[in-house]
């Protein structure tokens, strides 16, 4: 089962959600935790004992290259581009790698079979453990626009595994790309939030996207006291369950500035955490 | 010789757009006559490399000479590679700007600006 863990707005509490949640399954369901945060992934700075990478998976995408001995600047490529990663002038082709999506149809257009593609290095796949808990993170080079290419890696092991291995998935923050290749093909989402107006605005997106991609759905409300009315009216507007509810206390931000995941010093909520993943199993069965 | 100007409106009674990329219109004037035709920028849709894009089209266009605000690197490598000579104008009426071509008080662009201004940042990927 492949839960992900999104939230709209940033800085909500998906990785302390994640991460808590994997810790809490750890001994029982030794499940696999994937940071999908790409462009920022943190999920590792709090795992103890320290990540020991197994496997390091470089990512790359396919880029034009121009053989200008074959090419008669006819300038199909840079006018069949819609990411304008080519321009053709005055005898020359200009490509600019960083916009190229990889698509290949540059190469398809030239009549001159001038063009062929070649890869170019953007990110890196690791894969290893903490302890019991299996970890693998994407990580795209500094500078690099593109991460979906490097989540999409990250993530083509999964459709390897074998039997009911419970999966968490740490997405980064919005509801753009990025999000989308992290969740696609999820069993669950879990949708963090915080009780202020962005939080509340920002989930409602996160609503639609899950529900766009027909994944089934269930808020925390992270950071939880006085205004946790504004997220409950949205649920209810939405019929949306809410799951759990974490309170806002300086001993939760002591933790986590610490780099402590909460669950691991308070057992009461490694019990809260098991029973929110059964709850979830469950309705995932109701549905299937 | 026709020159190209990154403007708002379709003719000399527009303004000077000081966005490059993300400009609706290039003016075509030939300074001396003051015949004109607009074409539309290729650029202002683009979901990113808007300058790159447009700097395609006014290279198309066959000018040596452009005026606008600012453009960033990647318009401004494809600018320069085709020969094409970019002064720098205030947004403003174009009337005025072609003036002001015509007494030569336009200064050259001789480096690039800063990338993605056209959108602040905010084109999709």
């Amino acid at each position: 089962m492949i839960i992900s863990v999104l939230s709209g707005k940033g800085g909500t509490g998906k990785t302390t959600v994640a991460v808590n949640l994997a810790l809490s399954l750890a001994e029982t369901e030794r499940p696999i935790l994937l940071d999908a945060d790409v462009e920022e992934p943190n999920v590792a700075l709090y795992l103890k004992p320290d990540v020991i990478v197994d496997e390091v998976l470089p990512v790359s995408v396919p880029v034009p290259e121009i053989d200008l001995a074959k090419c008669n600047y006819c300038g199909r490529c840079a006018e069949f581009c819609q990411f304008n990663a080519l321009a053709v002038i005055n005898g020359s082709v200009m490509t600019f790698p960083e916009l190229c999506h990889g698509c290949g149809g540059c190469a398809i257009v030239c009549p001159n079979r001038a063009i062929r593609e070649v890869p170019r290095r953007i990110g890196t796949v690791e894969k290893g453990s903490s302890g019991p808990l299996e970890f693998w993170q994407g990580r795209l080079n500094i500078g690099e626009p593109f991460a979906v290419p490097v989540t999409r890696l990250l993530k083509q092991g999964l459709s390897e595994l074998e039997g009911e291995t419970a999966v968490i998935i740490d997405a980064p923050p919005g509801t753009a790309c990025t999000v989308v290749e992290a969740i696609r093909g999820s069993d669950y989402a879990l949708l963090v939030t915080e009780p202020t107006p962005f939080g509340r605005h920002d989930l409602d997106l996160a609503i639609q996207l899950v529900r766009q991609m027909r994944i089934p759905h269930g808020v925390i409300i992270n950071r939880a006291g006085s205004n946790n009315e504004i997220i409950v009216d949205l649920c209810n507007k939405r019929n949306v369950p809410i799951l759990l509810v974490i309170p806002f206390s300086t001993r939760f931000a002591a933790m986590g500035a610490k780099g402590i995941p909460f669950s691991r010093v308070m057992p009461d909520w490694q019990k809260e955490f098991r029973r929110l993943y059964h709850a979830i199993k469950e309705l995932c069965q109701c549905v299937n | 010789m026709r020159i190209a100007i990154s403007v708002t409106g379709q003719d000399l009674d527009s303004s000077l757009d000081p966005r490059f990329g993300r400009c609706p219109y290039f003016l075509l004037v030939d300074p001396e006559t003051e015949e004109h035709q607009a074409v539309p920028n290729p650029g202002i849709s683009a979901g990113g490399g808007a300058g790159i894009k447009a700097a395609q089209e006014v290279v198309n266009q066959g000018v040596k000479t452009l005026i606008t605000g600012q453009c960033g690197p990647n318009a401004f490598n494809i600018l320069t590679a085709g020969g094409i000579k970019i002064l720098q104008a205030p947004a403003g009426p174009v009337r005025r700007v072609l003036e002001l071509y015509k007494q030569g008080e336009l200064a050259e662009v001789n480096a690039p600006g800063m990338a993605k201004q056209g959108m602040q940042g905010r084109g999709f990927r």
